[in-house]
């Protein structure tokens, strides 16, 4: 299980994939907003998405998980 | 003018409040319920909540702000910057209220805020713009003919764009292409207006922009320029004056320009004229700001004037008492921009703030927004507090903007002081060369 982390604190505005989808290194997994700032989240490592934590319009903090790959 | 709303938040607020108590002017605050423990609500000597946290639901709505000016019985709304500040839909709206709007007229804001039309004017007034293309381009296609005769690298911009949303570079026709779609969408999105130009891409560039003033009796003048080189994400991170780049003959040159760009629109109250420079001190029109600006103190601690005390006494119809040889450089002066920000990799750093210390120095000015406890929140802009420096030389300003933000204490979030700290400290700035690349550069 590898878990995909919020790089700052904000709000989610966009989730990009489903679970049972195959996502690459690099991808881009979801979109964040923080500060008048558009962020998006990218895999650190490729995988299938186990878990989806997060939904549009969660408010996150930094390190927190918001998609675990298996 | 006896009271005065602020449709603004944080440093900007506290900063109006501070000339009109000077001025014995009553202030209103206006506020998000995410800012009811922020300091300007507590200085101001009345406050009213406007709505939720997100900016559309509290400080971009219009309704709420006129109707707490209304039942406050305020006589006069001063926007700040950013948020309404140039929204000329907000300031006739104003005026039908019957409340003093303190900026330009409608008609000027509107005309400056679209930076197709904004290039026009100033083509027709003599004033040199960027090489570019402002015709209709609604595909990928158009977009890339027009690039392929100007030739690359080329600048894809919003027309309704400002603080560095809506615009990039492009080096082909293949980025042009990938780029031009999503930008037109997120001009749509962020602006309600996705009208896109191009510009020749001005290599290793300067920014450097003048302060200009006016009244309404026809007096337009310059108060010298701000170099605002040191950006990060097209976004001004320091900025000094005078600029370190300009000889004498090209900064009479800009800075009549800039008049010229005022008078152009008949403008009046306090604005900002923007510039790009190249190597050789070409100067070409970039936009122009109708409103008071983050770095005005710059202007401020450098010729000892108050900006919003000349933004009041126009709004008032008072006629400019100086001339422009009253304008002079009395030292040097920079301004530092603290963001809640990593400094590393500029991500937005949101948080409660512990511990909250600056530097209390002698020729060190703090505009700031927040105390130890202040929740710094992921709704707003992530900059937290200005420290403006001056001195008799840029060394003595440098030396001593180094010695502050070396004092500053703040700590439960993550800011970019030892960012700041690392480009004061650098060669190159000490010596005063570096371009709009520079932080880019460092990067590397």
């Amino acid at each position: 299980m590898k878990h995909v982390t919020a790089t700052m604190a904000g709000t989610v505005i966009n989730v990009l994939v489903n679970i049972g989808d195959s996502v690459n290194a690099g991808q881009d997994v979801i979109v964040m907003e923080s500060m008048k700032m558009e962020v998006p989240i990218a895999a650190e490592t490729g995988g299938k998405v186990a878990e989806v934590k997060v939904n549009v319009g969660d408010f996150v903090n930094e390190g927190d998980t918001v998609l675990v790959l298996e | 003018m006896r009271k005065v709303l602020i449709a603004n938040r944080g440093e900007i607020a506290r900063r109006i409040i501070r000339t009109c108590r000077a001025e014995g002017i009553v202030t209103v605050a206006v506020h998000s319920e995410a800012d009811r423990a922020m300091p300007f609500v507590r200085e101001a000597d009345e406050a009213v909540c406007i709505g939720p946290p997100p900016v559309p639901q509290s400080y971009l709505n219009i309704d709420a702000i006129i109707g707490a000016a209304v039942s406050t019985g305020a006589d006069a709304i001063h926007p700040g910057y950013g948020l309404l500040s140039e929204n000329a839909d907000f300031a006739r709206r104003c005026r039908e209220a019957g409340l003093l709007f303190i900026g330009p007229a409608p008609e000027v804001i509107a005309r400056m805020g679209d930076k197709v039309t904004a290039r026009q004017i100033m083509r027709e007034a003599g004033v040199p713009v960027v090489p570019g293309f402002e015709g209709r381009m609604e595909t990928p296609e158009e977009a890339v003919q027009q690039a392929s005769e100007m030739g690359y690298p080329v600048m894809l911009k919003a027309s309704a764009g400002g603080g560095g949303i809506g615009m990039q570079v492009v080096q082909n026709d293949d980025e042009l292409r990938q780029a031009f779609l999503s930008a037109k969408g997120r001009a749509k999105a962020y602006f309600g207006n996705d009208t896109m130009f191009l510009e020749k891409y001005v290599q290793n560039p300067h920014h450097i922009e003048v302060q200009i003033v006016g009244d309404e009796h026809g007096r337009i003048l310059h108060l010298l320029e701000r170099e605002c080189s040191i950006q990060r994400r097209h976004q001004k991170v320091l900025e000094e004056s005078p600029s370190p780049f300009l000889d004498e003959a090209t900064r009479e040159k800009i800075c009549a320009a800039a008049v010229a760009c005022a008078r152009a629109v008949g403008y009046t109250g306090v604005g900002t004229v923007e510039f790009i420079m190249d190597e050789q001190k070409n100067f070409y029109f970039l936009e122009m700001n109708t409103r008071l600006q983050v770095e005005h103190p710059v202007t401020e601690e450098m010729t000892g004037l108050d900006l919003v005390a000349l933004q009041l006494a126009v709004a008032r119809g008072e006629a400019l008492r100086m001339q422009q040889s009253d304008v002079k450089a009395l030292r040097h002066a920079l301004e530092l921009r603290v963001y809640a920000e990593d400094p590393v990799t500029f991500l937005p750093s949101p948080g409660t703030i512990a511990e909250y210390q600056p530097p209390r120095m002698e020729h060190v000015r703090i505009d700031d927004a927040v105390e130890a406890g202040t929740q710094v929140t992921p709704f707003y802009d992530p900059m937290i507090a200005k420290v403006i420096v001056s001195g008799a030389t840029r060394e003595e300003t440098v030396q001593r903007a180094i010695a502050a933000m070396e004092q500053f204490r703040l700590t439960g979030i993550k800011t970019n002081i030892p960012f700041l700290l690392e480009v004061l400290r650098d060669d190159n700035f000490q010596q005063g060369i570096y371009t709009t690349q520079f932080v880019q550069n460092r990067r590397k």
